[in-house]
Order: C-alpha cells, then structure tokens, then sequence
C-alpha cells in the first residue's frame, strides 16, 4: 500500500507536467479502484464536465466529434470518458465510440478514454469521480463523459456532470422512455440530432409540447442539430456555455450522485455477499440485515 | 486484457477486424476498436490513452511491411515498449519472419480459429503474471505461431 502511495506520487507529478502516458496509466489504477490522492495544495476543479446521454444510434459519439472541433478551433483542450456497458455473459465489452470519432486522435489537446462498466461490483461512479478530479487537475479544461442512457444506471453516471444534454433522434419516441426514467427533468439541453432527415422537426415540436406542461421557464431548451453534416453545432455550443441550471435540477443530481455514491458502497461492502447468503438460510431477517449494512 | 483492435493504412476492409474484436469480447477481454484507416501515429496514441495491454493489427492491403514495423518502433519510442502486438489478414508467408523480428508475437491469416487467439492471449496472460514479457521490445524470441 505504501508502494501504491508514493508510485501513484511520482505518477502524479509526471501526468501534471504534462505527461500522457502517465496520465493514462494513472486513470487505470482509478478505474481499478485506487484513492487519489491529490496534494494538498491542489487548487480547486476547474474544468466544466458535459454529460452527453440518449438512445443508442441517435449519434452521440458523432456529436461528441464535432464538439471535440468546436473547442479545438478555439485552442481549448477536452478529455472524453466514453461508458459502454459490458457483456453480463463474459464480462467482456466491445469499445466502439472512438470509430465515430473521426477528430479524436489527433493532436494533444484532445484525450479519449473508453470505459466498461464491467469489474466494478459498486459500479463505476466513484472511480469516475476520481477520474474527472485527475484530468482537471491535469489541466484538462473541457470534459465530456458520454454514457448510452437507456436506464436507471446510466442516468446516475451522467449526474456526475455539470452540464447534461439528451440527444434523441427524428421518429424515435424513445423520449418518453427518457421521461420514465427520469433522465429529461436532468438535462440541461435536449438535442434532436439528425435535423437533416425527416421528421426532425416534428420531433423537436412534440417535445417542445410536451415539457411545455412543466414550468417553461427552467424546462430544458430544445434544439435541432445535424452532428454528419456539422450544422447546429455553434447554436448547440452557445447554449451549452451559457445555460444554467436551476436549483431544483442541482438538487435532483445531487440526491443522483448521493445515491449512486451510497449504492456504490453497499455493493463493494465486504460483508454483503455474507448477508445475502443469511439472508437466504433464514437466519437474519432483511431489517436485520439494513441495520448490519449500515453499521 | 484490454486491447486496442486498429485497421491501420488504406484499407477500407473491417469484416475481419470485427470478427476478432467481437470474439474476442465474448472471451472476456475489453476491446477498444478504432474503426478504419487510422495512421501509425494515431494508433500509438490510442494504445497509450487507452493504456492498452494488446494491440491486434488487421491489415490486407499488402502494406504491413511498411505500417507494422512503423506501429512497433512508435511504441517503443513513446515507453509503451511492453505493448504486445498481433496481427492478422493477408501476410505472405515470406514477410512473417521480418514481422516477428520487429516484434509482433503472432500472425493469424485466413482460416485460423477464434478460439485459437483467445488461446495465444491466455498464455500471453500467464506470461505476463510470471513477469515474462510479451511486448515489442522482449528479445526473449516467444511467440505463438
């Protein structure tokens, strides 16, 4: 452990000057579930996260691409963490969001990294917290976590950002479900991708309409994007930097994050497998076994 | 084992790639796939922000001898040295030995089996854990085929 401390000291101060490789093997040992630990004179965070969620194939990583150029045009540097889910039958996972991401491996300004969700028994939201605190006090200025949301688990990974767009596509109805679960009332901004395809309008019209019922004044601005043929995305940009995110949204990531915090340590909690089991045999009962969880 | 699968040079061909990197998934491992046409430059990038163990090299445009040994010697120059590498698609017999010589631990042309790559990277694995070394720069002489 000692070891652990003082190689993760020098692999720090390397990554801080400036080195990737470092960084790189750093972030590994986070995702493997190591403290970081910064010095104590660390300024704090800096950078701004993007949460970047939606559907499958509504073409995140595509935008993602063209963000990446927006802030490289203006000389800004941005680190991508890109969440895939892992295969629950091998435990292996396939990372594809890098092939959509055409501008991603040029250049030092930008830094991409894939995650799986797998090998983490509490889930990946306490290495991912970690993660962002390293990148931002390795300078990175721009970070995106990008998740595929189509449930509960993914909308408590992408409450660890300060910023959160939904992306849907034309025709997809796949909204609603984003209603049920709850992902709309935390995003910041709702992106309708693919404005070149029919259809686009109408969909940005019924979701418009349909937040329209809520309180206008801090529901979620709609707008219309095509990330393939790159119009919309300075429109997009400028909300980004200049929406703000209401109190009561704050509040609904918090109780996000807290939770998913709080779940993260019940799975990793070295006695729960043990309660599972007296649970199973009859000999403890489940108020019995809460009260043991939270001792 | 984390692994980076990259098609590098032009070569617009990644039903193969794609085979591996699915199988290969369902063998355990997180594959990272980098999707077509990626420079010599751009793969050791992703290797190392990646912080990959593997890189799987599929090329069948017949420029291997000029990509694979650029991949291995950028590898080595940026300390990602213990990097292995492997490679499959069309490689002539006759360019094999220069391929292993430059580091590249194993060749899988058409026909091989998927279930003999996840074999290789098994032992790959069990070397790794005896501090034996798979990457570019071990001039220890293993590899698989």
């Amino acid at each position: 452990m000692a070891l652990e401390l003082i190689d993760q000291e020098v692999l720090l101060r390397s990554a801080f000057n400036g080195n990737r490789r470092e960084l790189s093997r750093l972030l590994t040992h986070l995702e493997k579930g190591m403290k970081l630990n910064l010095p104590e004179n660390a300024p704090p965070r800096k950078s701004t996260v993007l949460g970047i969620t939606g559907p499958p194939g509504v073409g995140k990583s595509t935008l993602i691409g063209r963000i990446i150029n927006y802030w490289k045009e203006r000389n800004q540097n941005v680190a991508v963490l890109a969440i895939d889910p892992s295969s629950p039958r091998s435990g292996g996972a396939l990372l594809g969001d890098r092939v959509r991401m055409d501008s991603a491996d040029s250049g030092d300004l930008v830094f991409v990294r894939s995650l799986s969700t797998g090998g983490h028994p509490g889930g990946i939201s306490s290495s991912l917290i970690s993660m962002i605190d390293l990148l931002s006090y390795c300078g990175w200025e721009n970070i995106v976590i990008e998740t595929v949301g189509s449930g509960q688990s993914e909308i408590k990974i992408v409450a660890f950002a300060d910023k959160i767009l939904l992306v849907d596509g034309p025709d997809r109805g796949d909204i609603i479900q984003a209603e049920k679960a709850g992902i709309i009332e935390l995003a910041d901004i709702v992106v309708i991708n693919k404005s070149d395809l029919p259809g686009s309008t109408n969909a940005a019209e019924s979701i418009r309409s349909s937040l329209s019922f809520g309180d206008v004044k801090s529901s979620p601005e709609v707008i219309l994007v095509s990330a393939q043929k790159n119009e919309g995305i300075e429109e997009m940009m400028n909300l980004v930097e200049n929406c703000h995110t209401p109190d009561w949204r704050e509040r609904i990531k918090l109780k996000e994050r807290l939770i998913s915090l709080w779940d993260s340590r019940l799975l990793s909690s070295p006695e729960f497998n043990r309660i599972i089991g007296d649970l199973q045999t009859g000999s403890i009962s489940l108020d019995d076994a809460l009260d043991e969880l939270a001792r | 084992m984390k692994i980076v699968m990259a098609k590098p040079g032009l070569d617009g061909h990644d039903r193969g790639a794609k085979v591996i990197a699915r199988s290969l998934r369902d063998g355990g491992h997180e594959v990272v796939y980098t999707g077509l046409r990626r420079t010599p430059e751009e793969i050791s990038r992703i290797v190392m922000d990646e912080d990959a163990k593997a890189l799987g090299l599929s090329t069948l445009s017949g420029a291997h001898d000029v990509l694979v040994p650029r991949i291995c010697e950028l590898l080595r120059e940026t300390g990602m040295g213990h990097v292995m590498v492997f490679l499959g698609g069309i490689i002539p017999e006759r360019d094999h030995e220069s391929m292993l010589s430059n580091g590249v631990r194993a060749i899988f042309g058409p026909g091989s089996r998927t279930d003999e790559i996840l074999l290789f990277l098994d032992e790959a694995s069990s070397r790794v854990d005896s501090g034996a070394p798979i990457g570019v720069v071990g001039e220890d002489g293993w590899h698989w085929n």
